[in-house]
């Protein structure tokens, strides 16, 4: 059987699937349909430093192949997260990481250094491209800077591994993950969601409670294999990829376009147990081709 | 599988259609291991779905939600006015009260029915209602049972209570219904439909504004008791 372990900085992971921040909550609601200690690993709902309310419903709108959200980070903070999720998260036997989201680069870095207590959460991905909140999210993640100044800020307090997750609403996502490697970043992941909006013909007015929203699904899957590809040339750290991956297939292409690990977004909503088949899939296809690793797959398609 | 809960339905075979669709139970017969969904017919995926033929296969993830509240003691035979259930509802929105008419029954309080459409033609299911309780009916134009909304029919002049309320339908319908419900101080709940994507609790798309902030509809819903409502 080939083998299906791979590392991101120092994090290794069983296997390269993990499930994406804000489609499988906590992991815990998926216990029915999912053997959760099978995954690489889980990145919990979006954190922030205060709870937050997220935006007025709607917050959803069904697109061409794909969805429109706008949720804006709902949640009920990093201390509740610390109190009440950790203790029971933790028990699984899978690698578990919290995604982190701020509105200044000193909030992002004080989640993170609260998390960095947490002896179970060996990595945090640092969400830089949240495009549904008003202060920060998105705004850092566009600037090669506004990038490099929250990666600064959380990489002088958080000593574990740090995946920065970026956005894929900007002109070059090669300059800013090289601006994000050069401030200490131990892996990227992308993409986070295209920004888009939905129009109600019949009442003329937007579908989303703040107009815009972010894209995700199949959809956009062409353009975030692009911007792996492209990173992969620009930077030497890690990718982690996403963007709209709803098979194996999907998963293998990702990693070939230089993906060391993949993440499982809004396919978990069509098929709750999809990370599953993605796992039995790749390790199909490693067979077929006769790879002895996954690694061996990283980059393959360059 | 209770009264309330729904069912989240993969739609194959349509193009435009991405994401499940969530559909209530409206009738669940273990002797005969049938589940009944009510779809009415209004974009791509219910189209699709009110396309399949009989022999079928269709790929289901249920049951999801809460459902409504049940008595806790056997109604046996307690169907004084003040005993009973009046369960409301609005065009395809009285599916999940066939379901909840059935369970009641069974525990031994009728419950009543108080049926909406625009016209006769909306009102469906009426001899399946009929097996279970009283029916009552009204329409916007007149056709069937008393001309108006489902809040004007007479049924609410007359004096003595009920146990509790149980509505669903359109939003402005249950609004109105909670509205009455209040003012005779009567339990009421109604079951929400908001746009929803996972139907697990995990997206955090299908939130309804609470007294306890926002809830998922999906998970903590989609019954509600209307006191937690911002109504």
């Amino acid at each position: 059987m080939a083998d299906l372990s791979v590392n991101i900085g120092n994090l290794g992971l069983k296997n390269p699937v993990m499930t994406a921040s804000g489609t499988f909550g906590y992991g815990l609601e998926f216990a029915d349909f999912v053997d959760l200690n099978r995954l690489g690993g889980i990145i919990v709902k979006g954190t922030t430093l205060e709870p937050r309310q997220g935006n007025a419903y709607p917050r959803m709108a069904e697109t061409a192949h794909g969805m429109l959200n706008c949720v804006g980070l709902q949640n009920k903070g990093v201390d509740y997260f610390c109190e009440h999720i950790y203790p029971e998260v933790r028990k699984m036997d899978t690698a578990i990481l919290v995604n982190v989201s701020g509105n200044s680069p000193e909030s992002y870095a004080e989640c993170a250094r609260r998390i960095a207590a947490l002896d179970d959460i060996p990595a945090i991905e640092l969400n830089i491209s949240c495009p549904n909140v008003k202060q920060g999210g998105m705004a850092f993640g566009v600037t090669c800077e506004g990038a490099a100044s929250v990666v600064r800020a959380v990489r002088a307090v958080y000593p574990k591994t740090l995946i920065v997750k970026l956005s894929p609403n900007v002109t070059s996502i090669a300059d800013i993950a090289r601006a994000v490697e050069a401030e200490g970043a131990d892996a990227v992941s992308l993409i986070n969601t295209l920004m888009g909006m939905a129009i109600d013909a019949e009442k003329r007015c937007p579908v989303l409670s703040i107009g815009t929203g972010g894209l995700s699904g199949p959809a956009v899957k062409p353009v975030a294999l692009r911007m792996v590809w492209q990173v992969y040339d620009a930077v030497k750290i890690p990718i982690v990829g996403l963007g709209g991956i709803m098979n194996a297939t999907d998963a293998v292409e990702f990693m070939l376009a230089g993906a060391t690990a993949v993440e499982i977004g809004t396919a978990n909503f069509i098929d709750p147990s999809v990370t599953m088949k993605v796992i039995d899939g790749i390790e199909d296809y490693l067979q077929r081709h006769n790879f002895a690793s996954v690694r061996d797959l990283v980059g393959a398609a360059h | 599988m209770l009264p309330g809960q729904f069912v989240e339905v993969r739609v194959d075979g349509s193009s435009e259609t991405f994401l499940r669709r969530p559909i209530s139970i409206n009738m669940l017969d273990r002797s005969t291991n049938e589940l009944w969904l009510l779809v009415h017919t209004v974009g791509a995926g219910t189209r699709a779905l009110a396309q399949l033929k009989e022999g079928a296969v269709v790929n289901v993830v249920l049951p999801l939600g809460n459902g409504f509240t049940l008595p806790e003691n056997n109604l046996q035979n307690d169907n004084s006015d003040g005993g009973r259930y009046l369960l409301v509802g609005g065009g395809v929105g009285t599916a999940p009260l066939l379901y909840l008419g059935k369970e009641l029954a069974a525990r031994g309080s009728r419950p009543v029915f108080l049926l909406g459409g625009r016209s006769a033609g909306d009102l469906l299911q009426l001899d399946d209602f009929r097996q279970y309780g009283d029916v009552y009916l009204t329409t916007e134009d007149g056709s069937a049972g008393e001309r108006g909304f489902v809040t004007q029919h007479s049924l609410w002049q007359q004096s003595g209570g009920y146990a509790r309320i149980c509505t669903c339908g359109p939003k402005p319908m249950m609004v109105a219904v909670a509205r009455l419900a209040r003012e005779k101080e009567i339990s009421c709940e109604a079951s929400l439909e908001n746009l929803m994507a996972c139907g697990l609790g995990a997206c955090l798309c299908c939130v309804e504004d609470t007294t306890e902030g926002h809830v998922c509809v999906c998970k903590d819903g989609p019954v509600f008791n209307i006191d937690k409502l911002k109504w």
